[in-house]
């Protein structure tokens, strides 16, 4: 009788609730629907000014396929420089993912058929990529890659946008040997990621390397207490390198658990990586400036679409790596706080 | 089945039953033993390697590691000793911190009010997931799987959409932090022998999940429903009532973990959770949990994933190689259903 009671009270909790956060949701999609709605609508406005004055280029559709997993920050930034330049240029831009390899290979294959005016593609495997990366350039659609693999000689391809994982490893070696460190953990958050396990062998040429591979971005309070675990275990270690805003914040905080006098560094940029550096948790972070991945792609194909430029050189265009200190700090964060850095 | 039949024969017979099963055979029919000795001899084995793994700092590790999964998996337990599957139960710590995290930093409502919100959808989704299952009578691993995947549809969507990015941070700016952080992320101690609330949380709930589940007719129906729905509903078990109440408790403790986690790190992302779902499962199976329903422990479930936080911590501290860690998840599963199939058999021979 007690549990009817008790139900009969969840279920009456659960109804009213409905009611509540119907009404919540209702309008916040309202919010969602409205700004995509204006969104939209101006692209279509700059579309069609384009073809009245050019009809060739106006109506120039280009696709950004990356292997980004969904909730994964860093890819935020790339999407909203490509959608920048879509406002900015007066293009479409189609925006895809899918971090398995075979699927982001079909995604290529559905732009092809859309007879697409320029792919964008993102090469955590390349390799997997470079038959479909091959059909489109065969059927006369320029390709540009970003964000990973950058060894692009034979591809065909126009250059790729990115920062070579190894060169900017070894930057990150390099700065945690000038301050001091002397046997680094490097943490993997995501498992059999090529360009994570490039970034902690380019870190090795300058510094000792350990490697730890932890639960990731699903399970942050977890990879704090495998890092503080870690740290714990072996106070020989005095560098931590982690590979993702989330972890980096995760690392500062097992750090100070631990009591340990690491330094701590990281790849890639947030809000919260941003103040840590300023309150001097962080000594760095390493900025790949994937606002910059999104965005310039999509100027380059523009151009080669409009005026038959090929920028490049067939060689890839580094974006980073750009050390972001205390020293530099104040001028950026505010771009951060604004999620195009 | 068998815990459930002996807890409803009256009285009378009940010490008649017991008198004529050894103290060994019942001992070795116990659902969460196998638990019970894998969690000892992984403490033993991994501090033997390295006896770094039996100091204090490093429990407050596996401890910290365990009591979210411990307080997932108690419920998922429960729910599947109901007969049930919840894979939407990772996806849903997620929402439940998003939708905190909205409610709290975008809509700037009081913490409190933020997480009841959160809280009330959480609830309907596992009111949802039982409706589903009990008006179509489809496999609730299927409609589940479904809710798993459009909760985190929206997940990345719907934040995004709100807020520009799939990151939530500053949380410690909302009105009324101050007052929720010490309830849900108090820590004691000093670095690095802290623990934190959670890990009493969790003994609280696994506590008041076994004591539901062993002494009341609540925790009588539970079994019922999960080893024989027809035969539970013509002696006059509310199975749907049952049901329903299972579902929505397994929600609340989703919503629970990520409201811990958001409070405790001040931020959020909508990966939270993804995938995590199985773990609860291999938690609750590793502590006695049959796949069929009708028999399991609460108090198994969260040894279970005190097994998984000790691997996790462990590999680690001893300085292995953390590669091939999944595979070790997948091996303890493997084992404990092979156990538990072994223990089901017996357990059946002693009800005879």
């Amino acid at each position: 009788m007690k549990l009817k009671r008790l139900l009969a009270m969840l279920f009456t909790l659960a109804f009213v609730a409905a009611a509540c956060s119907s009404g919540s949701s209702a309008g916040s999609g309202d919010d969602s629907s409205s700004d995509s709605g204006s969104e939209s609508s101006s692209g279509e406005e700059g579309t069609s000014e384009e073809s009245d004055n050019e009809e060739a280029s106006g109506s120039a559709t280009y696709h950004l396929i990356t292997h980004a997993n969904p909730g994964d920050g860093f890819w935020d930034i790339v999407k909203k420089g490509g959608a920048d330049a879509e406002t900015d240029l007066g293009v479409t831009v189609k925006y895809s993912n899918d971090a398995d390899v075979q699927n982001q290979a079909a995604l290529i294959a559905t732009a092809v058929g859309e007879q697409s005016d320029g792919i964008i593609v993102s090469t955590a495997d390349l390799d997997g990529l470079r038959e479909e990366i091959g059909n489109a350039i065969a059927v006369g659609i320029p390709v540009i890659t970003i964000n990973g693999a950058s060894d692009i000689e034979g591809t065909g391809v126009i250059t790729h946008v990115g920062q070579s994982e190894t060169v900017a490893g070894e930057g990150a070696g390099l700065q945690m040997a000038n301050a001091g460190a002397t046997k680094v953990l490097c943490i993997i958050h995501e498992e059999g990621n090529t360009s994570l396990e490039d970034r902690c062998a380019g870190a090795e040429k300058n510094v000792e390397i350990e490697r730890l591979q932890v639960a990731g971005t699903e399970d942050i309070v977890g990879s704090q207490n495998e890092i503080q675990a870690k740290l714990q275990a072996d106070d020989s270690i005095d560098g931590v390198l982690s590979l993702n805003p989330q972890i980096a914040i995760a690392a500062v905080d097992a750090k100070a658990g631990a009591g340990s006098s690491a330094v701590v560094g990281t790849f890639d940029n947030s809000g919260d990586v941003a103040e840590a550096i300023i309150s001097g948790d962080l000594l760095f972070g390493i900025d790949q400036q994937p606002y910059v991945q999104g965005y310039l792609p999509v100027v380059l194909l523009h151009l080669n679409n409009t005026n038959l430029n090929e920028v490049g050189g067939g060689k890839a265009i580094n974006t980073g790596p750009a050390f972001i200190t205390k020293d530099n700090i104040d001028a950026i964060s505010d771009k951060a706080q604004l999620g195009t850095r | 089945m068998t815990t459930a039949n002996m807890n409803e024969v009256e009285p009378e017979s009940v010490d008649e039953r017991l008198v004529s099963v050894s103290f060994w055979r019942r001992l070795f029919t116990r659902p969460e033993l196998g638990a019970i000795v894998g969690a000892v001899g992984i403490f033993f084995f991994f501090g033997l390697i390295d006896t770094q793994f039996w100091k204090l700092a490093t429990a407050a590790r596996y401890l910290d590691f365990a009591a979210p999964l411990a307080i997932m998996a108690v419920a998922v337990a429960l729910l599947m000793i109901g007969g049930e599957f919840d894979l939407s139960s990772g996806a849903l710590v997620g929402s439940s911190s998003l939708l905190t995290g909205i409610f709290a930093t975008e809509a700037d409502l009081h913490l409190a009010v933020a997480m009841l919100l959160s809280l009330v959808f959480a609830l309907l989704i596992g009111f949802t997931n039982a409706q589903l299952v009990l008006r179509t009578k489809l496999p609730s691993f299927i409609i589940t799987l479904g809710t798993m995947f459009l909760l985190l549809g929206a997940n990345v969507g719907l934040t995004s959409a709100i807020v520009g990015t799939i990151r939530i941070e500053d949380l410690e700016e909302a009105a009324g932090y101050g007052v929720i952080q010490p309830i849900l992320a108090k820590s004691f101690g000093t670095p690095p022998e802290d623990f934190r609330i959670v890990i009493l949380w969790a003994l609280v709930i696994t506590a008041l999940a076994s004591w539901v589940l062993l002494r009341t007719r609540v925790g009588n129906w539970i079994f019922a429903v999960g080893g024989d729905q027809n035969a539970a509903r013509s002696v006059g078990v509310p199975v749907n009532k049952t049901k329903t109440g299972l579902f929505m408790y397994v929600s609340a403790s989703a919503w629970f973990v990520g409201n811990t986690s958001i409070v405790r790190l001040t931020s959020t992302q909508s990966s939270l959770g993804r995938g995590e779902e199985f773990q609860y499962i291999i938690a609750a199976v590793v502590g006695g949990c049959l796949l069929t329903g009708g028999f399991g422990s609460a108090a198994g479930a969260a040894i279970g994933a005190l097994i998984m936080a000790m691997v996790f911590i462990g590999i680690p501290t001893v300085g292995w190689e953390p590669d091939w860690r999944l595979s070790f998840f997948g091996g303890l599963l493997l084992l404990a259903v092979l156990l538990n199939n072994w223990v089901r058999n017996k357990a059946q021979e002693a009800s005879r």
